[in-house]
């Protein structure tokens, strides 16, 4: 602890969003700053280098306007914190964690740092319990548990907002006592933290008015595209510090969904090639894998307490490239992924979910007899099996035509098409487990796929 | 040795201090944070840190220990799980929580813990390094402990009873005492008096590999793969199955679920070969991807000393990375926050020799005792992109003597493992091969080049398959894609989450025996002129070509 009070006015450079400040005592990394200017502009900072007495700082505010000259920086001997209370829930923050929702803020229960620990391993409990999203083709077929990272895997051009706001709205929840209801009462709630990262207006606007609707049982963390990136990569923290708060402390569970990873990715990459650091693929830093796992590996569960993390962050896949940068290192941490297809859109099918290339690598534990329904694995193996089946002929059939095709591989076909236009699409309505397995069970009797049980 | 913090960057430190010793392990800043030196300059030095850095600030102390970064070996090893520095999970969790805070130094091994000391040396015997001079007994293994001293000498007082590890085991004339535990450099290998390549096999269960790319004790094989291509999940069957003594698998910035998983799930299951629970025989070490990068960097050494450990008491050890990609990563990290120049791809330049150099430590040993024991290694890669010229994957090809090729192709249809047949290879190959022929059946050999054959024929006829259609084929042809098919989906493929997931050689050759009798069968019926779905139907009772 420091007694009094530093305050310098000795930067000597000024680079983007990166600030240089000699003659510094006694600084710390990580330690939070403030920028003040003559004008009245009062920013937060961080330091990220130290090299004797000089200091680098990050800035988390507009960097128009300051000069070396007459901007002061003050350090606060303490590390980026946020305060958290219960209260936290229904507010609507921005990157920084001020409240943007015309409030005040409530009296903070606890100061918690935005970077988090790391979980240790042995006191995680494995995830199994069921997360209800009410979209069939999640649900059905890659179904997402608690304590799991499903990312959203979307192309530009596609609706992957409208199936953020149908999760939004949708996700419950289920009882583990009581398979079939929702926990819906005050202790052990379903919550939902949102974090938009660089979102512009009219999707801001689209995000406030679905916020809206849900009237509640959420936290919201907003940084608009013309706000600044150094903000964008704080957001995604802020938001996960409140989730692990509200888990761990407050015994709930816990949905992150985060739009859009891509733009959190490129600020990276800007604040990266600011600080002249060694660009890797892309440009984007070699460190990516891991400031990406330190966001996506605090969802999950811990033994013998109440309360999880679930996450499902969007990522826009630059190019519609599965193998870009981003998708990847997103795709090696998190517990599979769940895929959106322009062909299913052309075709108008609602939400676009690519069956195919997605998978839940956890489902295999959370469906069936006490989760879902006895039939889950049946009905969704066979959906897979023959959906795979009858997609692949449609590659035959622009060979040889419809009419060159077997019998059986005609109805495999038809199998392929219903099964997008009424198992995959549904709309805006919403679908619960038990409506998604008949529809599902109706497919297969009708196409007399198998008798399933 | 004691110095002042100046710099910060990252992970890595810069401290004045004169005096230490490059690798000396070194407690930084008040909350004593485990580091190690990477770089000695004329009066100061760079420490890379093994924890998150932040908070640290200019002017903090760091003092040296004198040692080199160590694990400590010893009984225990085996009850307990670790991360990337060798503290014990459960016993930090016990003190700090679910969450891993910093500067919680605990050691290795549980001093508490009393063990049951059983003397394989008499009064007044000498003993010279390396040679055993007792047993405890630690999840049904015999741990064998060892003198480790330069300097000989002679027993003058050994143990008959209890004692915990501050107890000396024995004492020597010269007055020095001998524990039950011992430290050792993590980067160094330990010493053997003799290596040998493999020769014989490490049965994994998984019948791709052990018919098709079979797998040596004391051999290394890598597995690269995209994501989604099963690498973790192959790893962990192997883990299973894999006929070891002793398996070391190390979760090197992988996801924490899949771990908490895996110990559930080794924890209730029993070992195929023995009557024990497999987690009696696994040791695993921990640094997930969001545990601090250069501890990861470390995981991998210490994780191998402890391998090398068993290994030096005469056992087959296992030894299992998942995947050394991340490890890569952590190491150009590290490298750029030192400001090296770099290679390829961002990578420093040393990558490949420190690869090479890990690599190595695998092997047949003779001990310093004159035991054998072997300690293997498979090794997954997770390029970037799954694109296979990547520098990690290539560095590592250099050296190791098995190549799995895990497809992604593969993994979209569904067939797991997904190795592909057409592009991995084996240089053990030959050697194995032999061995299962004279152990198992004389006609391995053969069946294993038919079982080739056939798959590289499908190959071929894929491409007329694709414009012309199954059914404009000969029947001939049909035939090998049938039994291609056969052996794709009916012996390649095993299911992870049935009991077809460990295959014993026997049940192995009995499989892919029957495949290719079908074949053989139909083929000569085909001469006689009789059609091909006749002679299907007859055979299997299935009517047309299904799923061809």
């Amino acid at each position: 602890m420091r007694l009094s009070e530093h305050k310098y006015q000795t930067i000597s450079s000024m680079a983007g969003p990166l600030l240089f400040v000699e003659k510094v005592f006694s600084a710390r990394i990580g330690e939070m700053v403030r920028i003040l200017t003559p004008e009245g502009v009062d920013m937060d900072g961080e330091i990220l280098e130290i090299a004797e007495d000089t200091v680098l700082i990050q800035v988390y505010g507009e960097i128009h306007g300051l000069d070396s000259e007459n901007t002061s920086v003050i350090l606060t001997d303490s590390i980026k914190k946020v305060g958290l209370s219960p209260e936290v829930i229904g507010r609507l923050f921005n990157g920084s964690f001020l409240p943007i929702d015309g409030a005040p803020l409530y009296i903070p229960e606890k100061w918690v740092p935005v970077n988090g620990f790391p979980m240790n391993p042995v006191s995680r409990a494995r995830p199994e319990e069921f997360i209800e999203t009410g979209v069939s083709v999640i649900d059905g077929l890659n179904t997402l548990v608690k304590g799991q990272k499903l990312p959203l895997f979307s192309c530009a051009g596609l609706p992957a907002k409208e199936v953020i706001a149908q999760i939004l709205k949708y996700a419950r929840a289920v009882s583990e006592k009581h398979p079939g209801e929702y926990n819906v009462s005050k202790k052990n709630a379903f919550v939902i933290v949102f974090a938009a990262l660089g979102v512009a207006l009219q999707e801001f606007s689209f995000y406030m008015n679905v916020l809206e609707e849900m009237g509640g049982g959420f936290v919201a963390f907003v940084n608009r595209a013309d706000e600044t990136v150094m903000e964008r990569l704080l957001t995604p923290r802020c938001a996960l510090t409140t989730a692990e708060y509200l888990a761990f402390e407050q015994g709930m569970d816990v949905l992150v969904v985060i739009t859009d990873m891509t733009n959190y990715c490129d600020a990276l990459r800007e604040i990266s090639t600011a600080r002249k650091e060694l660009p890797g693929r892309r440009g984007y830093p070699g460190y990516m894998y891991s400031d990406l796992a330190s966001l996506y590996e605090r969802a999950g569960r811990i033994h013998e307490k109440p309360g999880s993390v679930t996450m499902l962050p969007l990522v826009t896949m630059p190019e519609d490239d599965i193998t870009h940068p981003i998708p990847d290192l997103t795709g090696y941490i998190t517990e599979g992924q769940i895929v959106l297809s322009r062909k299913l859109y052309q075709k108008e099918i609602f939400p676009p979910v690519d069956v195919l290339p997605s998978l839940s690598r956890l489902m295999q534990r959370g469906i069936g007899e006490g989760r879902t329904r006895k039939d889950h694995r049946a009905v969704s193996s066979l959906l897979y099996k023959y959906y795979a089946l009858g997609d692949e002929l449609r590659r035959l059939e622009s060979i040889v035509g419809r009419e060159g095709m077997a019998e059986k591989d005609r109805l495999m076909l038809d199998f392929a098409d219903s099964f997008e236009r009424e198992f995959v699409h549904q709309g805006v309505l919403r679908r619960d487990i038990s409506g998604t397995l008949d529809t599902g069970l109706g497919l297969i009797k009708r196409f007399g796929l198998e008798e399933a049980r | 040795m004691k110095g002042r913090i100046t710099g910060l960057s990252g992970p890595t430190v810069t401290v004045s201090i004169k005096g230490l010793k490059l690798y000396e392990r070194v407690s930084v800043g008040e909350a004593g944070l485990a580091g190690e030196v990477v770089r000695l300059e004329k009066d100061k030095a760079v420490i890379q840190v093994y924890e998150d850095t932040r908070g640290l600030g200019i002017g903090e102390m760091v003092s040296g220990t004198g040692k080199a970064f160590h694990a400590r070996l010893g009984p225990g090893l085996l009850l307990a799980l670790f991360d990337g520095l060798q503290r014990p999970l459960k016993r930090l969790e016990e003190k700090t929580g679910p969450f891993v805070t910093k500067g919680s130094d605990i050691s290795g091994l549980d001093h508490t813990i009393r063990w049951r000391f059983f003397p394989s040396k008499k009064n007044g015997e000498a003993v010279t390094s390396g040679d055993i001079i007792g047993y405890v007994m630690e999840n049904n293994f015999n741990h064998y402990i060892a003198f480790h001293d330069e300097r000989e000498g002679r027993i003058s007082w050994i143990r008959h009873d209890d004692f915990c590890l501050d107890d000396p085991v024995a004492k020597l004339e010269d007055g020095r005492e001998i524990f039950g535990y011992h430290e050792w450099p993590v980067r160094i290998p330990m010493p053997y008096r003799k290596k040998f390549s493999p020769t014989e096999p490490l049965v994994t269960g998984q019948r791709c590999i052990d018919f098709l790319f079979p797998f040596g004790k004391g051999g290394t094989a890598i597995m690269p793969g995209g994501f989604g291509t099963g690498k973790t999940i192959l790893e962990q069957s192997i883990a299973k199955y894999a006929e070891a003594d002793i398996v070391v698998y190390v979760g090197c910035g992988e996801r924490g679920n899949e771990i908490a998983e895996m110990i559930e799930e080794f924890h209730l299951l029993d070992d195929a070969w023995t009557d024990r629970k497999l987690m009696d025989r696994t040791l695993l070490v921990v640094n997930t991807s969001n545990m601090p990068v250069s501890a990861r960097e470390a995981s991998i050494y210490t994780a191998v000393t402890m391998a090398e450990y068993y290994r030096n008491m005469g056992y087959h050890v296992l030894f299992l990375a998942d995947s050394i990609s991340r490890w890569a990563e952590a190491l150009r990290e590290i490298s750029s926050s030192l400001e090296e120049m770099p290679g390829e791809e961002g990578y420093p330049t040393y990558l490949s020799s420190r690869l090479s150099g890990f690599l190595e430590r695998a092997g047949v040993v003779e001990t310093m005792n004159g035991k054998i024991g072997s300690l293997s290694m498979i090794i997954s890669v997770s390029p970037a992109g799954g694109d296979f010229t990547e520098p990690v994957t290539q560095s590592c090809m250099r050296t190791s003597g098995a190549f799995l090729m895990l497809d992604t192709a593969l993994a979209h249809r569904r067939q797991f493992p997904a190795v592909n047949w057409l592009h991995s290879y084996s240089l053990y190959e030959k050697d194995i091969t032999a061995y299962y022929r004279d152990t198992i059946a004389p006609a391995w050999d053969d069946l294993k080049k038919r079982c080739k054959e056939i798959l590289q024929r499908e190959e071929t006829l894929r491409e007329v398959v694709e414009v012309v259609g199954v059914e404009g084929l000969q029947d001939e042809d049909r035939l090998v894609m049938i039994a291609a098919e056969r052996i794709r989906m009916e012996f390649l493929c095993q299911n992870a989450y049935t009991e077809d997931a460990f295959s014993l050689p026997e049940q192995t050759l009995s499989k892919i025996s029957a495949i290719l009798k079908f074949f053989d069968t139909a083929a000569a019926g085909i001469r006689e002129g009789k059609p091909l779905d006749e002679i299907r139907a007859e055979k299997t009772g299935i009517t047309t070509g299904e799923n061809v």
